[in-house]
């Protein structure tokens, strides 16, 4: 499956509510993500970033609107593993090898053993890990494990890919190097990716577009444009001037959208 | 090395038990000590408490007169029937306790309407049981196949050991984190893969005990069994006959009680081999 030829946009959000009981976690909510596009979903704690995310992945059902995947409603999608998804957590199987645990889904979905082992081979050497494969996650570092979460949701060559705080959990050095592969790979596979973040530099470094949420009720304030680099991101682009402006941009956004709410928000 | 310390460890707990009765023996008076009515410690004459030396050598003596077996053959002999019958028992409470887990873990009702009933079973004592079982086991019609006692016992004890199992497995298979649910839900996993792939393997850590505790359990409620249905041959008959002995042979009827502590701990050392080679399966996962 290509991107080229998916006439519909990769996700298409209309006017989405999410209640939990009394509280509304989201409200009004219209999105549209095109095809290969990369946007980033950053707000304070409680601004329903995350289950805007997990509506997007038929993990949780909005209360009102409706949440098209590539022109289909999200069960359907999920069932046509349209997606690929890496939490916070590696979330690895213990007990599986590296190897094993990228070649899951795959052989969740009947591919061969052949089939399995080739990919499997292909995404080590895409997050450079090849050298591991026979290990288990136990004995990686954190960095190494996200790395093997992400292998495994690109496994099936996805052309979206959901991801929740994938670096959250992991120190600055690891995660920037991490976020400058996450660039090389979605570049390398044109998967569009809704990716959620605290992290100001880290959405603008590695977004198209930059989803700027407020809380109470979970709602878009703004969306800031930034494309930087025409596609072709490298560290040196931590350094540009547009880089600044963009995270300056950005940062306001935030404020403007609730100035009370900026628990939460990391500007690192 | 380390299996070796084990051993010796293991040696040198019992070998501590045996200088712990002795020397209560030596310590308490033969009267055993009361407060007031109230005996606090037991009798420690020959007969209440024989001597370590005495029970070891009654093992190698003649069951009753000078041309019958040795007393620990007859002991190890009764033993194996009472462990084939465990065995039995133990493999109809794993896969009774285990189809109980499968249907909790499947449906949210059954759990909440059967998980009281399997702990309620456990309050009904198995002397309670054992007529029941044994007038039900009459009455069936098997075809060719005859009810043997050993049988009945069996189905008793396996009442014992079904209970762990259910429990354990329950656990295990509602083990995994929600994390790894929805990545589960995420690949479009039927419940068959799920159970498969995710639960199975998580619940071997939950499972191994439960094993070894059903084993237990199965040697306990086979002697109970043979004793409250009356079987002869095995263990538990032995514990019930050899009990007459306690004023005339004081050393005897400690022969099969020691035949019973080692049957529960062959059993439960054969079910632990099954762990051998499952190791990976306990590995845990570090968090990033």
């Amino acid at each position: 499956m290509t991107t080229e030829s998916l006439p519909a946009a990769a996700v298409h959000v209309d006017g989405v509510a999410r209640e939990f009981g009394a509280v509304t976690a989201l409200s009004g909510v219209d999105l549209t993500v095109a095809a290969g596009e990369f946007v980033s979903l950053i707000g304070p704690s409680g601004c329903g970033k995350s289950t805007l995310l997990r509506l997007i992945a038929d993990l949780d059902r909005p209360t009102a609107g409706s949440i098209q995947v590539f022109g289909r409603s999200t069960e359907q999608a999920r069932l046509a593993h349209d997606y690929g998804i890496a939490f916070q957590q590696a979330g690895l199987l213990p007990w599986r090898t590296v190897r094993a645990n990228i070649e899951l889904p795959l052989s969740l979905h009947g591919v061969g053993r052949a089939g399995r082992r080739e990919r499997a081979t292909e995404m080590l050497d895409l997050v450079g890990l090849t050298e591991f494969a026979d290990h288990f996650p136990d004995q990686l570092s954190g960095g190494m494990q996200q790395r093997v979460a992400i292998a495994r949701a690109l496994a099936e060559r996805p052309s979206l890919l959901l991801m929740d705080e994938p670096f959250g959990a992991l120190d600055e050095m690891t995660r920037e190097r991490l976020q400058s592969e996450l660039v090389r790979i979605c570049a390398e596979t044109r998967a569009a990716v809704v990716f959620v973040t605290h992290s100001i530099p880290e959405a603008v470094f590695l977004s198209d577009r930059v989803v700027v949420m407020s809380p109470r009720p979970g709602r878009i304030a703004e969306v800031v444009d930034v494309r930087l680099g025409d596609g072709s991101r490298n560290d040196a682009l931590r350094e540009d001037r547009a880089y600044f402006e963009a995270v300056t941009a950005v940062r306001e956004a935030l404020h403007g959208g609730a100035a009370t709410g900026l628990r939460g928000v990391e500007t690192r | 090395m380390r299996a070796l310390r084990r051993v010796g460890l293991g040696l040198a707990a019992v070998l501590l038990l045996a200088l712990l009765w002795e020397l209560v023996k030596a310590v308490v008076p033969e009267d055993g000590w009361s407060i007031g009515d109230l005996r606090v410690l037991p009798r420690t004459t020959d007969l209440a408490m024989p001597h370590v030396p005495e029970m070891l050598s009654r093992l190698t003596d003649p069951l009753a007169g000078a041309s019958a077996d040795p007393l620990w053959l007859a002991v190890l002999r009764a033993g194996g029937t009472s462990l084939r019958i465990a065995a039995v028992s133990w493999l109809i409470g794993v896969v009774v306790g285990f189809a109980l887990a499968l249907l909790m873990t499947r449906f949210a009702l059954a759990r909440s309407a059967v998980l009281p009933l399997v702990v309620l079973s456990q309050t009904v004592p198995l002397i309670a049981l054992a007529p029941l079982v044994k007038g039900w086991g009459a009455k069936l019609d098997l075809g060719d196949v005859t009810w043997q006692p050993w049988m009945s016992v069996a189905v008793i004890a396996s009442y014992l050991a079904f209970f762990p199992v259910a429990v354990g497995a329950l656990r295990g298979l509602r083990s995994p984190d929600v994390l790894h649910e929805e990545l589960f839900t995420g690949f479009a996993a039927s419940w068959t893969q799920t159970l498969v792939r995710l639960r199975l393997p998580a619940s071997v850590p939950h499972l191994l005990p439960a094993l070894r505790l059903a084993a237990t359990s199965a040697v306990l409620g086979v002697v109970v069994a043979e004793v409250s249905t009356g079987m002869p041959g095995g263990i538990g008959r032995m514990i019930l006959e050899f009990a007459n002995f306690a004023s005339s042979d004081p050393a005897k009827p400690w022969a099969p009680i020691f035949g019973a502590v080692l049957l529960g701990l062959v059993a439960a050392g054969a079910v632990g081999l099954i762990g051998v080679g499952l190791g990976r399966f306990r590995r845990t996962e570090v968090s990033a």
